[in-house]
Formats: structure tokens, C-alpha cells, sequence
């Protein structure tokens, strides 16, 4: 309890962790607290990856301002880090009779600073050839594309410890008070504090700031489902294809992914905090709408279904530093475009934050990650000497995505260690496969289990005690 | 007693009954069904295969050498239970002998996983 | 390892592959079985129950003992094998690129390939499973590697979804390692698996199946604390008013199985929509020449002892291939499924002397039907059957000499 953070960060989502891999830039003592087993275990890893160019944000929002600029930020980060991305392009399309709304597009471009296109049927047909019998036209972004919104926030949170920021996983905020100018943070795990605290709670972003006194806002949230597909229909699709949007947001959409695959999605259901089962009628909305869009879907190709939550306070982004609490900074309500604004948040915040201390940037900071290639990325001498130094790297363990021992213990030693099967996964994509981890699953458990010295009924799916997968020995049922 | 045949695919529901003294089958197709309704009425066995854990605990898959009466399996599978087996135990060894007096033998028949050469 | 070109090699070390890699040997073909385990035997090794081998040894064994029977027939062969061996590529030329913590990446040069990779299982997000997506939902096959292999139980209070066999071996397993299997749901009318396991699986411990059932939401995060599930229509679709609720900490997937044919992604191997395996002729070539394929890869199997019949075909095919002594001359007709006939194999057979056995499978169950195999204009065969059921595959022998035209396996019912 003596020790007091500069800063300290709720919340590990793409907002919380870009956040503290700008400020781990300065010298500043930073922590990040996330309630679950990984970074990234919520809305941001189950969104639709886009990286949205940003005409359709109602001009002079936030929303407008961040997408914008995060757009730019977003893909240099990505290239910087080595995650996956692909700027692949945009595609809103239309039938007759909805030129009117393309236009209004238009306008919301212009004013946005957004660069598109509008194209004829014949025109997208040459880029995109699976658009559905009747669209007659198109608006093309070529600023947009998709990257992995999980990869992203886990480099950020990376790159954070290994320019000295701090990270405690499965510390969940319970309580947030100011004695003097110091903050208290209570949480599951144990008491923080802190000179400033930045709230990026994500879903709890309203109940974080009603902990700690500051603004009180209402929140609703809207659930969205997806199909995602086998990476054998990856060559049927190019860009990234909308129908028009509507009051309840960009709608059902037909995606690459930055990893390979397709996704069909998301529904807009008015939900609660913490809902993402997914429901028949909602899958079935999706079944229904994509053929509207885009011709001969392949549903029979879904290889998992997911779902997001979006956390809506009012119209817009809410970031800045409270009115209220001196010193307690927010960005919440950060619902789509929030992956592509995350870049831009972080520095917003950055800036807020380095604007309290005389603080300056590090001598020695890392921009680049330690070598992260997968089996697939290496050639063959490179993957021949690793194999010579350590047989792991000769051992496939997913067979579906091609992964190996050595890049299973890799992601478990990583500077955030991934210590579930599921934050294994997300790192290297053993188990995301079209068997989902039926057969990858056990030896992923059994690294695990090996590498970090825990029996086979401790190594656990995800967040949660109770989420482990073997349960106990045979015969040894209570 | 009713039961369903499971000599073929067809599945036949089977009714047994005892009228003085003699084993009536009643929906079966065929003889076979008929005398696997006898069997399973006087005396229904069953082939049993679990597993016994190895002192550094890996787990060894075995069976009785002959079938057991059906309504012993778990007291059967718990005797199993509180056996020990070597890791390096080979398919065919016998665990132990004349199980609970039912005159079957308990029989290893598959390899611990700590026990394949790597 | 000396030479990097064998006449024939064999993708998959389990029944298929060990069975095909010593049809092969036994022509005189040098052999190279690749295996991505630490050891021969493949999906038997976790398959303790008994019910193997009644058919090609006369004698009931476990899965264990039955890999072993071939196991020690390869090892005492002089057919390589290549353990912890992943087949990352595979082109029509017939050249293999391997990883495997030994040798790291090779290219090896085969004169005939024998596809036996065997089947993987269709998973919730293949059937699209609505609800949460917490620990306990695993399939049946993922559970039973987690307890037979190594030694734990994945949950105590377990539901399954299918009635295919795997789903009703971990019935049984669950049950007898302490756990208590609540329920078994099936969409379809039937099981599709064998009568034994739902008497000697289900019945036995009293664990009740409801048929035309599915899942309509699984509920519970981190871990599933249960689920909900209604009666299906004629549409299987389920009818929602009728939900009903089970509180379970495991639910075990048993809904299909799927040829894992990902590999030939390389090569011009043509595959069949219906059995997702290759299209073959009698010797289970298939039209990329030298290249043949057997076991689960090709078509799903319900008995491991058809298996090794249907690789010891294929091995002594590729032998011949291999060794130019194949005689796969004439013409071909191509025989169809039709009428209640899901799919018949080999899909095509070619004409000329000796027997030929079609192995099919219905899309439902028949009682009391004829089947029916013709070719061209002539009935080679009309046989009455007492019943035809999906979950067991049936198979006829006609003479190649009365082959006059393409060959049609219907049913009248």
C-alpha cells in the first residue's frame, strides 16, 4: 500500500491497453488493472474487426474526429507491432431507389475528410464480384479494411510491460475513493493507488465512474451476433461489404477477416450489461439479411458463432477529464467506431494524462516487438534452424491453423503471459480452426499444465475458477 | 421385463415374461432375438472397461477378461478403481485375479501415456 | 532415415494406415507411414470400449488391443514410420512437405500416396449452438482423449446432443467414472448410431434419450450451468413454446463426423459433397492417378473392421501402382446413389473380371425395402432387406462381368 502508480488504468479492452502503451512511453509509473484472465476479453475481441474509414460518423462528433484520425494511427500501429491487418477497402451498397442515402453518405465523407468513391454496379461488380443480383451501386472507402481487434490490444499490452508499464489481470475494481489528492482503488486482488486514474471500463465504464463520484451517465447495450467461417471461403470475398446504415448502426455486414476467414454479422439486440449468449432469432435475422447484400453465403461453412456487446452513453463518445473528481480521466461509451478510434483515444488521453506530471519520454523505448513469426510466416531455413535449436517448433499442435509447441510455450512466456487455453488461442490461433480445438485443445491444456507446473484441472478455458476444462481425475467424482 | 434387441439393426422391442417357470419372449422377429431376451431376463452380463491410475499419474485402460452381471458394474468398476498398475504395464497383463470372487481377471489393455517411448 | 522416395506412402497411422501400409509391404513396395501422434494406432487409442474386431479377427477386443494387433505387425515389418510427423503439403505429383521435431521440415518423393488421415467431429460452432459459449461444451471425441488418455473427467453432470457413437461410449464412460449423464437429445427421428450402444450405453443406466430434440440455448458463464431444449418440427426447427430446461455442467457434442480431406487443398483430388471424402474407384484410386484413399478419410465408418478391409484394397493398389504392376485398365462406369441411397462407394468401378463389393449408406430408416443395384439397362441385384438404418452401412457384391452401363443403388420401398 505505499507505493503510489502515476496513473493506473481500468480496463484492458483496446482503449485501456493502447492507452497505457502511449503513456508507458514517458516516465510515468503506470498500471493497468483488468478484471478478467487476459486483456481484451470483452467487446474487444468479440467485434467486427473493421477499421472503418469514417463517413458515416455524424460530422463533428467525437466519433467523426476519432475514426478519422484513428484510422491513420491504427494501421501504422498494426504494421509497427506485427499484427495482422488488411487494408482491403470498403463497400456500402445499394439498391435503386436508396441513391438519396448514398449521397448523404457523400456529404458525411466530405465533411468528414473521408476520401470515397461512388461506384456503379458494373464498377463494384470488378472488385467484388459476389454483391448481391440487385445492388445497383456502391460508395467505396479505400481507407478501411479489418485487422485483429485481440492481436492489436494484446501488442499494446505488450509493448506497455516491455517499456516498463505494469499489468494486473484478474483485478477486478470494487471500489474507487480519493483521500486527499491520492486515489484508492480497491479490487478483487488487492488495493492500488495512484495520482490519476483513467476509466476504460468499457461496460462497466458507467459504474466506474459512479464508484469514484465522477458523472453519472446511462448506459444501454446492444448485442451483436456473428457466424464466422471457414478459411476456405476467404477466396470468395474482398472488402468489407455494408448494407446501408441504419438508426441501430452500420448493420449485418459480410467481412474477410485480418486472420482469413469471413464473418457474417453482427445483429443490433437492445440487451443488458454482461448478455452475450447468443439467440436463435438474432442468428436467424443474420441467415436472413446477408443474402441482401451479398450473393450464395455459406452458412453451412460457419466454423463458431460469437457475440459482442456495444456500450451506448447517449450519442457519443464520452473522454476527457471529469468536472468532478480532479485528476479522473474517462473514455467510455466507446461503442463503434471504437476499435478504429482506439489509437487516436490513446493519445487524447496520453496527452490529458502527461499534461498533469513533468514528465518526458524514455530514452530507450521499444517500438518493436520481439520476433513474433508463426509456423506459416517462416521460410524454410528459418524454420529448419529453429527446429535445430528446439524441437518444439517441429511439433504441430493445431492442425487446422498449423501452429507448434514452440509458439504455444512462446504466447505462455510472453511479456503477458497467457495462462488459459482460450488467451493461448487468441495469441496463436491453436484451436480458432475449423475443429475448434477438439483436438488441440487437450495438448494446448497439457503445455499448459507443463509449462506453468499446475495439475491437468487447474488449466482453465478462460476467465473464472470454475472455467476449468477436465474437472478432476477419473474415479475421483465427489 | 422390456427391453430392445440388439442382435440387428431392426431393434426389436422385446417383452419377457415368466410363466411357470419357462422364459417367454414376446416382439421379436427372430430366434436370435428370442435368445437374447432369455439371456437378458435369467442372467445379463456385460464386458466391463475403465481405467487405473499409475503412481505418477498417468491412467491405463483395462477390462475383465469375461463379462459380469449386469447390476455388479460399479461395484466391479470401483474394485477396479482401487487397483495400482506400473506405468510401463503391457497390454495383456493381468492386474489382478478372480475380481470380488466372479471368477474374471482384470486385464490391461492399452498403454499409459507416460509410458510411450518418445 | 535414408532416402526421401519410397514407392508408396501412407498419410495416418491408425487402422487404416497401419492396415494399408502392410497390403503395400506384402507387394513388395517400400513404406513410409507418417503419423502426427507420438504413436501408431490413431483414434483406437482412446477408444477402451469393447466392439472391435469381431468382424477381421473373430474375436471381440478393445480399441487399444486392436491397434495393437497391427501395431506389432508394422513394427515387426520393415515399413518406416515416422512419428510426430505432420504432412503440412501434398501436391498431384505426389511430393509430401513434413514437419516433425526430428528431421524439421522435408520434402519427401512418394511414387503413390495412401490418404488415411481419418475423421474429425462437427463442433458447436458447425452447428451453430445458440447461447453462451462457456467451458463444458466439448465434443464427445475431446472428452473421451481427456478421460481415456489422460485421466480426467471434463464434467459431473453432462447432457449430449446426437446419438452418434462416440456421444453414447462417453454415455457409458461418464456414467461408470462417476459422473451423472442427465439426458441425451437427438434432432433426428432415430439414432445414428448402433442399437448395442443405445441398449448397452443408455438403457442400461437408465439414461433416457429424447429423439426429434434439440438445444435451443446453452446458459452459464464461465462454466454452463445448464440448458434449454424443445421437440423439433417436421422442418427441425424447434418449436420454442414447448422449452424445456436442464441444469448440467457438460454438455458432450456427438452430431457428425467430417473426412478430414484439408490436405488435398494441393492437389486436383476431386471429393464428394455427400461423403466429403474422395470420389474412388474399386481400388480406391482416385482420379488424381496414384493417389488413393481409405478409412474415415474416405467415408465415415461405423466399424473399424471395414476399415482395415477397405485399406488393405487401397495399400495393395498403391503397391501395385507403385511397382507397375497395376492393372486398372478398361473402361469405368460410375455407380450412384439414388432413392433413399445417401451414397454408394466406390463411386466408380471398372469393367472386366472377379467381384466388386458397393458399401452404402442410406438417409433414413427403411423397413422392409428392396435394394435395388442395376446397370445400364439390367438388374444386377434386388434384394429384400428387413431394415436399412443410417448409422450402420451396408453392402452388396455383383459380378464385374455383368456390368453393361452405369450402375444405379436405389431402394423401393
Amino acid at each position: 500500500m505505499e507505493k503510489v502508480f502515476d496513473v493506473i488504468i481500468i480496463g484492458g479492452g483496446i482503449v485501456g491497453t493502447a492507452t497505457l502503451d502511449r503513456l508507458a512511453k514517458y516516465d510515468l509509473d503506470c498500471l493497468l488493472l483488468e478484471k478478467s484472465d487476459d486483456v481484451a476479453a470483452f467487446s474487444t475481441r468479440a467485434n467486427s474487426g473493421i477499421v472503418h474509414a469514417g463517413y458515416d460518423c455524424e460530422p463533428g462528433t467525437l466519433k467523426a474526429e476519432f475514426n478519422v484520425l484513428g484510422n491513420a494511427l491504427l494501421w501504422k500501429d498494426a504494421q509497427e507491432l506485427g499484427v495482422k491487418h488488411l487494408k482491403c477497402g470498403s463497400i456500402v451498397v445499394a439498391k435503386e431507389g436508396q441513391e438519396d442515402a448514398i449521397a448523404k453518405l457523400v456529404e458525411k465523407a466530405k465533411a468528414n475528410g473521408v476520401e470515397v468513391e461512388v461506384w456503379s454496379r458494373q464498377q463494384t461488380l470488378a472488385f467484388e464480384p459476389n454483391i448481391a443480383d440487385d445492388i445497383t451501386m456502391s460508395l467505396y472507402a479505400k481507407s478501411a479494411g479489418v485487422v485483429s481487434p485481440y492481436q492489436l490490444a494484446i501488442a499494446y499490452a505488450d509493448r506497455a510491460i516491455l517499456n516498463g508499464a505494469k499489468i494486473e489481470l484478474e483485478a477486478e475494481v470494487t471500489a474507487v475513493s480519493k483521500q486527499g489528492e491520492i486515489f484508492e482503488v480497491k479490487t478483487s486482488k488487492g488495493e492500488y493507488r495512484a495520482k490519476v486514474v483513467v476509466n476504460c471500463a468499457g461496460e462497466n465504464g458507467a459504474p466506474v465512474n459512479d464508484m469514484a463520484g465522477a458523472e453519472h451517465y446511462e448506459t444501454t447495450y446492444r448485442r451483436g451476433d456473428y457466424f464466422i467461417l471457414d478459411n476456405t471461403e476467404r477466396k470468395n470475398i474482398n472488402t468489407v461489404i455494408f448494407p446501408l446504415p441504419t438508426k441501430a448502426g452500420k448493420g449485418i455486414l459480410v467481412a474477410p477477416t485480418a486472420d482469413g476467414n469471413v464473418i457474417y454479422g453482427p445483429t443490433a439486440v437492445d440487451t443488458v450489461a454482461d448478455d452475450t449468449a447468443s439467440s436463435l432469432a438474432s442468428l436467424d435475422e443474420i441467415r436472413r439479411n446477408v443474402p441482401l447484400s451479398y450473393k450464395n453465403p455459406t452458412f453451412n461453412k460457419c466454423i463458431r458463432i460469437y457475440s459482442g456487446l456495444r456500450t451506448i452513453i447517449g450519442h457519443d463518445f464520452v473522454i476527457g477529464e471529469s468536472k468532478v473528481v480532479k485528476n479522473f480521466v474517462m473514455a467510455i461509451g466507446i461503442c463503434s467506431p471504437g476499435l478504429t478510434s482506439a489509437p487516436a483515444i490513446a493519445e487524447r488521453l496520453a496527452e490529458l494524462v502527461t499534461a498533469k506530471f513533468a514528465c518526458k519520454k524514455k530514452n530507450d523505448i521499444v517500438e518493436n516487438l520481439p520476433e513474433n513469426k508463426g509456423l506459416l510466416e517462416l521460410d524454410e531455413a528459418e524454420l529448419n534452424s529453429l527446429v535445430q535449436k528446439d524441437e518444439a517448433w517441429g511439433r504441430i499442435v493445431c492442425r487446422c491453423e498449423k501452429v507448434t509447441e514452440a509458439e504455444v510455450v512462446r504466447a505462455i512466456h510472453s511479456p503477458l503471459p497467457a495462462t488459459t487455453v482460450d488467451a493461448v488461442k487468441r495469441r496463436t490461433r491453436a484451436g480458432m480452426g475449423r475443429c475448434q480445438g477438439g483436438f488441440c485443445g487437450p495438448r494446448v491444456m497439457e503445455i499448459i499444465s507443463r509449462e506453468l507446473n499446475i495439475p491437468l484441472d487447474k488449466v482453465r478455458k478462460g476467465n473464472g475458477e470454475d472455467s476449468n476444462i477436465a474437472v478432476c481425475k477419473v474415479g475421483e467424482v465427489e | 421385463m422390456n427391453t430392445i434387441c440388439i442382435m440387428c439393426p431392426m431393434g426389436c422391442a422385446l417383452n419377457i415374461e415368466e410363466h411357470d417357470g419357462k422364459v417367454v419372449v414376446s416382439g421379436n422377429t427372430c430366434k436370435r432375438g428370442e435368445l437374447y431376451g432369455v439371456q437378458e431376463f435369467t442372467h445379463p452380463k456385460r464386458a466391463i472397461t475403465t481405467l487405473v491410475k499409475t503412481a505418477d499419474g498417468s491412467v491405463v485402460s483395462v477390462k475383465t477378461s469375461a463379462l459380469v452381471p449386469k447390476e455388479r458394474i460399479f461395484e466391479v468398476v470401483g474394485k477396479i478403481h482401487e487397483l495400482d498398475v506400473r506405468p510401463d504395464a503391457k497390454i495383456g497383463d493381468v492386474l489382478a485375479k478372480d475380481l470380488l470372487g466372479l471368477g474374471v481377471d482384470v486385464i490391461v489393455t492399452g498403454t499409459a501415456k507416460s509410458g510411450v517411448p518418445r | 532415415m535414408g532416402n526421401l522416395l519410397y514407392d508408396v506412402v501412407i498419410i495416418g497411422g491408425g487402422p487404416a494406415g497401419m492396415a494399408a501400409a502392410l497390403a503395400a509391404r506384402k507387394q513388395g513396395a517400400s513404406c513410409l507411414i507418417l503419423e502426427r501422434d507420438v504413436r501408431l494406432g490413431g483414434i483406437l487409442n482412446q477408444c477402451i470400449h469393447q466392439g472391435f474386431g469381431l468382424h477381421y479377427f473373430g474375436e471381440e477386443m478393445t480399441g487399444p488391443e486392436y491397434a495393437d494387433r497391427f501395431r506389432k505387425l508394422v513394427e515387426a515389418s520393415d515399413i518406416e514410420v515416422m512419428l510426430e510427423s505432420m504432412v503440412l503439403s501434398l501436391t498431384d505429383d505426389k511430393v509430401l512437405t513434413v514437419l516433425s521435431p526430428k528431421l524439421g521440415l522435408c520434402h519427401i518423393k512418394a511414387k503413390a500416396v495412401v490418404l488415411a488421415m481419418g475423421c474429425r467431429e462437427r463442433t458447436a460452432g458447425a452447428i451453430a449452438l445458440p447461447g453462451s459459449r462457456p467451458a463444458g461444451i466439448y465434443t464427445a471425441g475431446m472428452a473421451q482423449k481427456i478421460c481415456n488418455i489422460d485421466g480426467y473427467l471434463v464434467g459431473k453432470e453432462v447432457v449430449i446432443l446426437g446419438s452418434g457413437d462416440i456421444g453414447l461410449i462417453m454415455a457409458r464412460r461418464m456414467t461408470t467414472e462417476g459422473a451423472k449423464v442427465k439426458l441425451v437429445l437427438e434432432l433426428m427421428p432415430f439414432s445414428s448410431g448402433l442399437k448395442r450402444n443405445i441398449v448397452q450405453c443408455l438403457d442400461d443406466y437408465n439414461i433416457p434419450i429424447k429423439f426429434s430434440h434439440t438445444i435451443t440455448r446453452v446458459v452459464g458463464s464461465p462454466r454452463m450451468t445448464g440448458l434449454y431444449y424443445a421437440p423439433v418440427g417436421k422442418d427441425r426447427k424447434p418449436i420454442l413454446e414447448e422449452e424445456q430446461y436442464v441444469s448440467a455442467d457438460t454438455l458432450l457434442l456427438s452430431v457428425g463426423l467430417i473426412p478430414e480431406n484439408d490436405l488435398l487443398g494441393g492437389t486436383k483430388v476431386e471429393l464428394s459433397r455427400i461423403t466429403s471424402g474422395a470420389v474412388v474407384d474399386e481400388n480406391r484410386m482416385t482420379n488424381v492417378d496414384g493417389i488413393f484413399s481409405c478409412g474415415n478419410v474416405l467415408h465415415v465408418h461405423d466399424l473399424v473392421d471395414n476399415v482395415s478391409h477397405e485399406a488393405e484394397i487401397a495399400g495393395e493398389s498403391a503397391a501395385k501402382y507403385a511397382l507397375d504392376k497395376f492393372e486398372n485398365q478398361g473402361e469405368t462406369v460410375t455407380v450412384t446413389a439414388k432413392d433413399g441411397v445417401r451414397y454408394s462407394l466406390p463411386q466408380r468401378i471398372h469393367k472386366g473380371e472377379g467381384k466388386v463389393q458397393i458399401f452404402f449408406r442410406t438417409g433414413d430408416v427403411y423397413k422392409n425395402c428392396r435394394l435395388i443395384v442395376e446397370s445400364g439397362d439390367d438388374l444386377l441385384l434386388s434384394k429384400k432387406c428387413q431394415i436399412l438404418a443410417p448409422g450402420e452401412m451396408g453392402s452388396v457384391i455383383i459380378d464385374k462381368a455383368k456390368i453393361t452401363g452405369d450402375i444405379v443403388v436405389r431402394l423401393e420401398v
